[in-house]
């Protein structure tokens, strides 16, 4: 029987849930890390046993957290002071050492100035579709690194934050994050990056060199609405068996690309507002689509005080409210973007967390909807595994 | 023998309790009392201090003897009291945040 690990980070530290394929009884495990703020944590696709969690304070910086054993038990990667004496006789303790490549240089701050780079934290970890020792970490201030042993060690691929536009690269309102990974399953040299507020970007080699990938889209909080950076994109997701089409939750509007984002166009249809954080796609469905509109970007809350899923299975333009088992009433959460995830099972479940700790699974594509808990702290990221 | 005092999340992060000794060759500053923590407990790299710069982080001080040392140089010597273990290196994590 299958069973799913759903992975949550929350404000105050991680939790692990488990349940059969019916979805219905939850086991929780944690808090990890309590009382730290865990960005996201995630699966090796290769080995599910192999879980890394970015972990962060304001207080104690960026700790990089793993498993071996689906959850159970935790350690930095390669902190054993007996793996990590170097030929001087001293312990290296490099997992949490995020350096920027070379003289890291400028990009703009909030009042148009030059700002220097300064590393504050992971927002999000993507171990590799191969190898369970390859993982990405997408940072802030916004770029990308590399691990290739399980997490103990990161260089940068600085061919992206070094890009002719990287100097132009300006924050959003939540920093300048690097928040989306996406691997194409077809090509693992072909990878999309996401970054608030710059924009998306496409490799084709692995990460060597980068290219902007955002024609097509138009803000027109920018001097330039068209731009070829500076737009503030939410999050992007595909369906593995479709990787050249994308879909994109940006701030203002629903996008969708078919040609692996050298063109977008606006998809919002008639949501009740096209303003949101996560987006995703079903399982099974490379045209069914999910996100969670809330009122403006100013009132980050549910439009109505109800808390309503949207579905497109078209691709988009045309979308359903799903309400069934949600608040629809009273209701001010806000969903962020990393806290949306499916699971891959014969029906599939569809799962989200809030920043008012509930987090919610549809085992039916999202016509049914169960709290597994309503109260965690709040939920920054959500991660599901699908387990035989 | 040096004593050092961690603040809790520290002390979870390292499985420690609350004061930690260490052997520090003379003479005894800031910074050769944090390598000899770093090099005990790996784990605590980057975190007391950035792990490129080595500065302090900024919602961390360090007191010595009733007094805060964490804006002088690091490579000053310690009072005598720190340095013969009668009285702790305290590593106390500022109180704010949610």
């Amino acid at each position: 029987m299958s069973k799913v690990r759903v992975l949550v980070g929350t404000k105050k530290g991680a939790f692990v849930c488990t349940s059969d394929e019916a979805r219905q009884d939850w086991a929780i495990e944690g808090p990890f890390f309590c009382g730290w703020e865990i960005y996201h944590v995630k699966g090796s696709p290769v080995d599910p046993d192999r879980i890394f969690a970015s972990q962060t304070s304001g207080w104690f910086g960026q700790i990089i957290q793993r498993s071996d054993d689906g959850g159970k038990t935790w350690n930095p990667p390669g902190s054993k002071p007996e793996d990590l004496v170097n030929e001087m006789g001293w312990p290296q303790g490099e997992s949490n050492k995020f350096v920027y490549d070379g003289v890291a240089g400028t990009h703009k701050w909030y009042d148009g100035t030059p700002h220097p780079w300064e590393f504050k934290r992971v927002w999000h970890l993507e171990p590799s579709l191969s190898d369970p020792n390859v993982v990405f970490a997408g940072v802030e201030d916004a770029a990308m690194f590399k691990s290739s042993d399980g997490g103990a060690s990161w260089t940068e691929l600085s061919g992206l934050r070094t890009h002719t536009t990287g100097q132009d690269w300006q924050p959003g309102a939540g920093g300048m994050c690097l928040h989306t990974i996406l691997i194409d399953p077809t090509d693992h040299d072909r990878m999309f990056v996401a970054i608030s507020a710059a924009g998306a970007f496409r490799t084709d080699d692995g990460g060597t060199t980068w290219k902007p990938v955002n024609r097509g889209l138009s803000s027109n909080f920018m001097p330039d609405p068209d731009a070829e950076v500076g737009h503030c994109v939410h999050r992007i997701a595909f369906h593995p068996s479709k990787p050249q089409t994308l879909y994109m939750q940006k701030h203002w509007d629903i996008m969708r690309s078919d040609d692996s984002g050298d063109m977008w166009r606006e998809v919002s249809g008639n949501l009740p507002s096209d303003f949101g954080f996560p987006i995703d796609v079903h399982a099974h469905e490379p045209e069914t689509v999910y996100v969670v509109p809330i009122k403006s970007d100013s009132e980050h809350v549910p439009p109505d005080g109800k808390l309503r899923v949207y579905r497109s299975r078209t691709g988009g333009n045309e979308w359903e409210a799903l309400t069934q088992g949600l608040p629809q009433k009273n209701c001010y959460v806000n969903v962020l973007r990393e806290a949306m995830a499916v699971d891959t099972l014969d029906e599939c479940g569809v799962y989200f967390g809030t920043t008012g700790g509930q987090v919610y699974v549809s085992p039916n594509s999202g016509d049914n909807w169960t709290a597994i808990n309503e109260h965690f702290p709040p939920v920054l990221s959500v991660e599901v595994q699908t387990l035989k | 023998m040096i004593r050092v005092t961690l603040p809790h999340h520290l002390r979870n992060l390292a499985g420690v309790g609350p004061e930690v000794e260490l052997d520090v060759d003379r003479p005894v500053t800031v910074s050769t009392v944090l390598d000899a923590l770093e090099a005990r407990y790996p784990v605590l790299r980057g975190t007391v201090r950035d792990h490129g710069t080595l500065k302090r982080r900024p919602f961390l001080r360090f007191f010595v003897c009733g007094r805060d040392v964490s804006l002088e140089p690091s490579d000053k010597e310690l009072p005598m009291d720190v340095t013969e273990g009668a009285q702790p290196f305290m590593i106390v994590g500022a109180i704010a945040g949610g």
